[in-house]
């Protein structure tokens, strides 16, 4: 089967408000020379030695779309883009998210989760294209949307769904709940309510990388970090000021926005001056990336070269992953805005029957192994409810813990002791 | 002279003043607390301390608190006679102290590289660690908050300088959601270590936004503590402490303190973040006070001495937790309780204050409790105006009085 990269132009011309669809969904993005910068960024960052961080905008032009346009050579024989172990490994992860998203739907409806639950579905490419090629001490944050990008990362599916159904042995012993899904030992690290919210955090996160590699003079230090987002989040400063401080300081940072075209009910289109977010990366400094979302080969394909810079002290990159969620913005939105011409559009794009064809017609898998995934996925979901069904709820005597590292922050009582010290006080007898 | 017991150390045992009725008998008794480790502690052996003013203040305030009162009850002086220096130069101290002894201590803010802080507290700081170590960042306080604080949660131990205060209003949705809730909705796994200063307060003729007190602001923020320094001593002792602490701490300082001059010691000592120091011990009123209005309150302790009174002030310095048992005991002593703050009055430090003293210790009180509060205006420019919007020495003497009628 022939690469699935084809050569794509963009305008730049102004985007009509009216228009309904944003770009060409056959759009993908080649990489000239593995190692040089992305076309369209323009900045070479002179770090000195001395105490200036310099960067001269003035020189050259900055071009407003990146767009990098050459056929990738084959190298021998027509190339496919995976081995057999990775399209499976992909495989799995896809139908994962899926079959966990679609358990969680069902938990809610019987009451077994409650609140905001905002699920994955449809792009599960953009959480397995990135996340399957970090390593265990690369970062992930991402939005309320993170049970994909958890179980992505490593976390158990039985930890996530312990969370979600609020019990003692979810992965944040029930405190966050769907929206704040953490984990030390897999380097998630949120899980966040408002939009935004997260993107200093993962600014912060690649500044670390940065400061061991540089400071603690730890050589072989080079973890990065990706923020994941959605085309609302764009328009908010936090945004905008950390693609300035990613760019400025080169941070080892990936920023993904999974443009789903909707946030809640507002159609990016109205929402946004310039709806191509891709554009914005080069007004920062750095490469601006548009990528078909729905397949995970080419999301892949853009993620390697983008983690790679970062992992090679390149700095940050951002990329719009053209993508949509079958569902809508939560479990409790009506979902009736959205077109179902559209809708539909999307469904047919499938990642998951995306993959599956090309692993098949590429005989990469068969049907048989293929089915035996999603069966032993299915026992892992099952698995990961019964278990949850059947862990215990948090006792009272957990709710003061974890409000401070340190529990000498709730002061010293009247008695002189400190109130921690007070063997009743984790029952939350103790007033503060 | 009393032995003003001025440093805190709970895994030392104290080898002076075992009679001191200060000392609280926590740290006699119980060893176990090692999250504090000073060499040693220090009690001073004369309660005098001496204030110089910045020479370009226009007003002659006198901020001599020399009011103690003279008991040289087993005070043990250290035998090194330390050094003199300023409020800010002991914040920077303190920060470079520890800077040196842990390499994961970093600092963050506007200007506070090359320039040295708007008030020179990271003077030099950049050309000794390096500009990745004392970064100068871009003017995004939300964002480059949340940055420190993801430092934070990844192994570093920010500290984060807003360059006012009232310009932390702008990252209150990193502070609010993130410092204080990441610990817990994560469910303990990552800690934030996070210490966030700067100076807030009235100046002189600042203007209404930079001369914001944001203690009431942030003090409902369940997951942080606050801190509020007031002399050199207590500038480094607690800046040191809040960089040591697991905990996120909020420090605050005052824009007008930044020039007072003090002998601290030359040995390594940190402050209790939640212990509250006693200034002057006394018999007839508790005063209770923190930062600037400290100086406030002894100016009047010189009148209201003169006059025949006897008042104890308590210089609160943990603004949350409040330190109940220093606070409870004093009340048990006077039975009458003045608050003077420069927190506006709805919803500040005082009102809590206020409330938490009632519900614990209502049956000490022979009087209600009164608190003295700035007004609730925006700080005007014209001095008279601004004058009035804080609490003066007057009006604190007046109220003494009419509490111990």
């Amino acid at each position: 089967m022939a690469s699935a990269f084809s050569a794509a132009k963009f305008s730049a011309q102004p985007f009509p408000l009216n228009h309904t669809s944003t770009t060409s969904h056959d759009s993908s993005i080649v990489f000239a020379k593995p190692t040089s910068l992305f076309l369209g960024s323009t900045r070479k960052l002179r770090l000195t030695s001395s105490s200036k961080f310099n960067l001269s905008r003035r020189s050259g032009t900055v071009d407003a779309v990146s767009d990098v346009v050459k056929q990738k050579k084959s190298k021998s024989s027509p190339s496919l883009l995976i081995t057999k172990e990775e399209g499976l490994e992909l495989y799995e992860d896809l139908v994962l998210g899926r079959a966990f998203e679609d358990m969680c739907a069902q938990m809610y409806y019987r009451g077994k989760m409650f609140g905001f639950v905002h699920l994955y579905n449809g792009q599960e490419a953009v959480s397995t294209g990135f996340i399957k090629l970090l390593k265990q001490q690369d970062s992930v944050v991402s939005t309320y949307r993170d049970h994909v990008h958890a179980l992505s990362k490593g976390v158990p599916a039985r930890a996530v769904m312990s969370e979600l159904f609020g019990k003692t042995t979810g992965c944040c012993r029930g405190q966050g709940g769907s929206m704040h899904m953490f984990s030390r030992e897999h380097n998630v690290l949120g899980g966040f309510a408002f939009i935004g919210e997260g993107i200093p955090i993962a600014t912060g996160a690649a500044f670390t990388s940065k400061y061991k590699r540089e400071v603690l003079k730890e050589a072989d230090c080079d973890h990065v970090t990706l923020a994941f987002f959605g085309d609302g989040t764009c328009n908010n400063g936090q945004f905008f000021e950390c693609l300035n401080m990613a760019a400025l300081w080169k941070l080892p940072i990936v920023f993904v926005v999974e443009n789903n075209l909707w946030a809640i009910g507002m159609s990016h289109l109205r929402a946004t001056s310039d709806p191509q977010i891709y554009k914005k990366g080069p007004a920062f400094g750095m490469p601006g990336i548009h990528v078909d979302g729905m397949d995970v080969l080419k999301v892949r394909e853009v993620a390697k070269e983008a983690i790679g810079r970062a992992r090679r002290g390149e700095g940050p990159t951002l990329v719009e992953c053209e993508t949509y969620r079958f569902r809508g913005h939560s479990l409790a939105d009506p979902d009736e805005l959205r077109d179902p011409a559209e809708k539909a559009h999307y469904a047919a794009r499938d990642p998951i029957t995306a993959l599956k064809k090309y692993l098949i017609e590429n005989s990469l898998a068969s049907e048989a192994e293929l089915k035996t995934i999603e069966k032993k996925i299915d026992e892992v979901v099952e698995d990961a409810v019964e278990f949850a069904d059947e862990s215990p709820v948090p006792a009272r005597s957990q709710l003061l813990e974890n409000v401070f590292a340190d529990p000498k922050g709730f002061g010293i009582g009247p008695d002189g002791r400190y109130r921690c010290e007070d063997p009743k006080f984790t029952e939350g007898t103790a007033h503060v | 002279m009393a032995a003003i017991f001025q440093g805190v150390g709970a895994a030392a045992t104290l080898s002076s003043s075992p009679s001191n009725s200060f000392v609280p008998k926590k740290f006699l008794t119980s060893p176990r607390r090692s999250f504090c480790v000073p060499s040693s502690v220090v009690v001073r052996s004369d309660g005098s301390v001496n204030f110089d003013l910045n020479s370009k203040s226009r007003r002659a305030q006198q901020l001599v608190a020399n009011a103690t009162k003279a008991d040289s009850s087993a005070a043990s002086s250290s035998s090194n006679p330390g050094h003199e220096l300023l409020l800010f130069e002991a914040l920077r101290e303190g920060l470079e102290e520890e800077m040196e002894r842990d390499p994961c201590v970093c600092v963050m803010g506007e200007d506070v590289g090359h320039y040295g802080g708007s008030y020179k507290v990271t003077k030099d700081l950049a050309k000794k660690f390096g500009d990745l170590r004392v970064l100068d960042t871009p003017i995004a306080e939300n964002s480059f908050t949340g940055m420190g604080i993801g430092a934070a949660m990844t192994g570093l131990r920010p500290v984060v300088e807003g360059m006012n205060m009232g310009f932390l209003l702008l990252a209150f949705n990193q502070i609010s959601n993130n410092c204080g809730m990441l610990h817990y909705t994560s469910g303990g796994q990552f800690t934030i270590p996070i210490v966030i200063r700067g100076p807030g307060g009235v100046g002189r003729q600042l203007g209404a936004e930079h001369s914001q007190r944001l203690e009431s602001y942030f003090q409902s923020i369940p997951g942080i503590q606050m801190v509020a320094c007031s002399t050199p001593y207590n500038a480094k002792g607690l800046m040191k402490a809040a960089i040591r602490s697991e905990n996120p701490v909020i420090l605050f300082e005052h824009v007008l303190l930044y020039n007072l001059k003090e002998r601290i010691p030359d040995e390594d000592y940190i402050c209790n973040l939640e212990e509250a120091e006693m200034v002057r011990p006394g018999e007839h009123v508790t005063i209770l006070t923190y930062s600037r209005m400290r100086y406030h309150v002894m100016q009047a302790a010189k009148t209201l001495v003169n006059k025949g009174y006897d008042p104890e002030v308590i210089d609160i310095r943990s603004l949350k937790p409040f330190d109940l048992y220093t606070i409870g005991n004093s009340v048990k002593k006077t039975h009458r309780v003045l608050i003077v703050e420069e927190c506006m009055r709805t919803g500040g430090i005082g009102a809590s204050l206020t409330a938490a003293i009632t519900e614990n210790f209502n049956d000490y009180l022979d009087a209600p409790i009164m608190c003295l509060s700035s007004q609730d205006v925006p700080t005007p420019y014209a001095g008279t105006l601004e004058e009035w919007t804080v609490v003066q020495p007057a009006q604190i003497v007046t109220a003494v009085e009419q509490l111990c009628q």
